[in-house]
């Protein structure tokens, strides 16, 4: 799925990571977010596109200014992309288990 | 039921930690590793070869219940110290996932609990990202049939 492989791009990016740990808290403006950076505005605002386009930023219209806020849901996607896996190891772990638990009460 | 197994993937890292806690003294719990009779009972995998010493090398070899060979894996050792360490390459043979480096460390957490630690090193990030967008790769034919072999035993 091109979308999620977007979304992994977007948080491989150190910078992008910070955008995303900076809006976490609190909505803000492309500028605010900007100031927290050494970087120039322009790649910033790449930034920000990017994030944008892969759906873990919402952009949010306030009179003149567009405040960026992070989105949950998607953010807890990426946070649930590694539980099928997980899942995968903790049945085999847990067969491990059983087994040696049954040669161990077999040898007693 | 509480999550014995965690898995730590930090974003755009090529590897990841995959740790579990056992209610099995440390021997036991080595010796799931050690010999084949055990790993081929919990990995669902036929062994066709284990030599536990450094230079060694396993192959494991999964089929479907009607005897055809559905996924094949390999690899070498390169340490092997009982009770401790097992360091090795895995590899899944016919797919487009690079070898991976794996880092067993077996620990004693007290006399009838211990401790696994799997330290798993990918090629790139995105093969990282490619295993973990596919969690079963490693193991779909694996627990299909386990879960044949349960619901025959149900039956």
């Amino acid at each position: 799925m091109n979308l999620r492989r977007d979304v992994f791009q977007a948080i491989s990016d150190p910078t992008r990571r910070a955008i995303l740990m900076l809006v976490a808290s609190h909505a803000l403006t492309a500028g605010a977010i900007a100031a927290n950076f050494d970087t120039a505005r322009p790649t910033v605002s790449k930034h920000l596109q990017i994030l944008t386009e892969c759906e873990l930023l919402k952009q949010n219209q306030n009179g003149r200014e567009i405040y960026y806020h992070i989105n949950a849901k998607k953010m807890k996607e990426v946070a649930d992309f590694i539980e099928p896996f997980r899942n995968m190891w903790d049945d085999r772990f847990n067969k491990l288990e059983d087994v040696m638990k049954k040669y161990k009460s077999k040898k007693q | 039921m509480e999550r014995k197994t965690k898995v730590n993937a930090e974003e755009g890292k090529q590897d990841l930690v995959i740790t579990r806690e056992f209610d099995l003294p440390l021997e036991l719990l080595f010796k799931a590793y050690e010999e084949p009779e055990f790993l081929e009972q919990w990995m669902g995998t036929k062994v066709l070869k284990l030599e536990n010493r450094m230079h060694g090398g396993y192959h494991f070899e999964t089929s479907d219940p009607k005897g055809n060979v559905v996924f094949k894996a390999n690899g070498v050792i390169h340490e092997f110290s009982r009770n401790q360490r097992i360091v090795r390459t895995f590899e899944m043979e016919n797919t487009p996932f690079p070898v991976q480096l794996e880092f067993l460390e077996f620990e004693k957490l007290t006399d009838e609990t211990s401790k696994l630690t799997m330290h798993i090193i990918y090629k790139s990030v995105a093969d990282r990202e490619q295993i973990l967008r596919m969690p079963f790769a490693q193991g779909i034919n694996m627990a299909h049939n386990r879960l044949q072999e349960v619901l025959l035993t149900l039956k």
